[in-house]
């Protein structure tokens, strides 16, 4: 479903600020894959979504995302494939727009947007049955202006205009790092829910390691702008938190890693 | 009683002004508000729109027809400054300096088509010898040929069409852009075609106002459109401020925008009256904006509760 080529990205190139993000990180995600990603600050996790995502164009290498190559897209003519939650509640939906009618654009997603009506009624319907699986109590209030939502309701509701459409590829970077423990929960459980709904293939950032362990079949960890472990079937279901750093030591050869990951 | 009387009798004027202004205004919401660009094209492009209108009723042209080409006019000069902000890369406000300031020139070139000079700073029309739409000589007459009556149906349809427009899907996503366009990138908008699309509308229906403008008071002049940003706002922010409470319906927050145009021309009106200069009028109108910007910060910075932040500092 998404392949990725030996992908480099640099930025500030020949400024003091310089910084290499990406090294060359290849990466290939079967359909129905959801992948867990970890990994301390500036490790390029979040790099490496926005790359696939088309923030900006990588400097090297290629992205597809079933089958299509991606590499020269702009964002977004890439959204097209792509549900996204980012991990500021504020950046995924329009603060100054009703609930329904953030629903309405997602539902758009990839789509020309034309001069037909831009919510229609059975839409309305729609919506509102799919609101009430996050069980927040958002089905009874969608005209009410997503700034009055909180952080986690937002979250929730920018999760499901992510895969209102069914995207080929979900991005999840650290969703639920600005939420407090409870509401994060919620969030994840939602999460889950519908990634196996759906059977979507996902990418999940989480400085959770507990969290990167319990969700996905596959884990892997980035380390200075490159995929230093990568672990899957069996091996991820065994998986504790102790063999991680040790495996991430090994791999690195640092032992620097207790602190950098569980603060990461 | 003398004052009162004056003062009412100057009223219907001031509707009138408010009216023509309040198009403009609308305009400048789609901007300010929609799209959250502060869009100085507009200074040249109301001049624009009633030199395009007044070059084309001298030679004869139809006066409906005149208005759609100053329409089209001011459209064109939107879609300058989008491409100089979305395709150049130039910040939204310098990009609308740089159209306003080139408008100046082309403006004095268009108002003398069909003369011998090579540039001309007022183009006059008159009722008597062009066929207008309207014009302020009848502001106090009781008939069809009022320009108050003209300028109602012309809010009508304006207000009606953009409310339609903002209701479809391209009109949301010109929404979702301006309320979060990482949000609508992520959902697919192009952003940059949002941008101008916005621009274009905008800077549609500042000409009309222009247009609309040149007819009604007899006269189109280079200077006309100084500062018609600065009066824009005050409009929006006098509407907004008064009836934002009130008014939540879509089509009412640009009917807001028309009675904050009302309004202000009335408060001009009033202060004529009182003995200030009409050169005076441009340090007031700054004066008010400026005020009105300033009470939103304030309130925020001193009147406010603390916002509690969360998530971890990088990701």
């Amino acid at each position: 479903m998404l392949d990725i080529k030996n992908i480099y990205k640099t930025f500030n190139p020949g400024t003091v600020n310089e910084k290499t993000a990406l090294r060359g990180v290849s990466l290939h995600l079967d359909d129905g894959d959801f992948v867990t990603v970890i990994g301390g600050n500036g490790a390029g996790k979040s790099t490496l979504l926005n790359a696939i995502a088309g923030t900006w164009l990588v400097d090297e290498g290629t992205i597809s995302i079933g089958g299509v190559d991606v590499t020269k897209l702009p964002e977004h003519k890439r959204a097209k494939y792509i549900g996204r939650v980012f991990q500021d509640p504020m950046m995924g939906t329009a603060a100054t727009m009703q609930i329904e009618e953030n629903l309405a654009l997602a539902a758009r997603r990839g789509k020309a947007r034309t001069l037909r009506k831009g919510i229609t009624r059975d839409e309305r319907d729609k919506y509102r049955e799919y609101l009430k699986i996050l069980d927040l109590g958002l089905e009874d209030r969608l005209t009410a202006k997503v700034g009055l939502l909180s952080g986690g309701q937002r979250q929730a509701l920018t999760l499901l205009m992510a895969t209102l459409q069914r995207p080929n590829l979900l991005l999840l970077d650290e969703h639920t790092a600005a939420l407090d423990p409870k509401t994060a929960a919620k969030v994840l459980d939602a999460t889950e829910l519908v990634v196996q709904r759906d059977n979507l293939t996902t990418l999940m950032i989480t400085h959770n390691m507990k969290d990167a362990i319990a969700h996905g079949n596959r884990l892997i960890m980035m380390y200075e702008g490159n995929i230093v472990l990568d672990i899957s079937g069996e091996e991820k279901k065994k998986l504790t938190v102790e063999d991680l750093l040790a495996k991430f030591g090994q791999a690195t050869g640092s032992d620097e890693a207790d602190d950098k990951l569980l603060l990461g | 009683m003398n004052f009162l009387q004056s003062f009412v009798n100057s009223m219907p004027n001031a509707v009138g002004q408010g009216l023509i202004w309040g198009v403009m205004a609308i305009g400048v919401y789609i901007t300010y508000k929609i799209l959250d660009i502060a869009d100085l094209t507009v200074d040249g492009s109301l001049t624009t729109g009633g030199a395009v209108c007044a070059v084309l009723i001298t030679m004869g042209w139809n006066p409906w027809l005149a208005l759609l080409m100053a329409v089209l006019s001011g459209m064109l000069a939107g879609l300058v400054t989008g491409m100089l902000h979305t395709a150049c890369g130039i910040p939204a406000i310098l990009a609308g300096i740089l159209t306003q300031l080139a408008l100046y020139s082309l403006n004095l070139r268009i108002m003398a088509i069909g003369d011998d000079a090579a540039t001309k700073a007022t183009l006059a029309l008159s009722p008597d010898r062009n066929d207008l739409l309207l014009s302020s000589r009848y502001i106090r007459e009781l008939g069809l040929n009022n320009p108050l009556l003209l300028l109602a149906v012309v809010m009508v349809v304006v207000i009606g069409l953009l409310y339609w427009f903002f209701g479809t899907e391209m009109g949301s996503a010109l929404r979702a852009t301006g309320a979060n366009d990482n949000m609508a990138r992520a959902q697919g908008i192009n952003t940059n075609m949002t941008k101008v699309l916005g621009l274009v509308v905008s800077n549609g229906l500042v000409a009309m106002s222009g247009a609309l403008l040149a007819q009604y008071s007899g006269s189109n002049t280079i200077d006309m459109g100084r500062g018609a940003i600065v009066i824009g706002l005050a409009a929006v922010i006098i509407g907004e401020v008064l009836l934002d409470k009130v008014f939540t319906n879509f089509a009412l927050k640009l009917l807001s925008c028309v009675i904050g145009a009302i309004i202000y021309y009335i408060v001009i009106t009033l202060v004529l009256r009182l003995g200030l200069e009409s050169t005076d009028l441009k340090l007031l109108t700054a004066l008010v904006v400026a005020i009105f910007l300033s009470v939103p910060y304030w309130k925020g910075k001193y009147f406010s509760k603390p916002v509690k932040r969360g998530g971890s500092v990088n990701a």
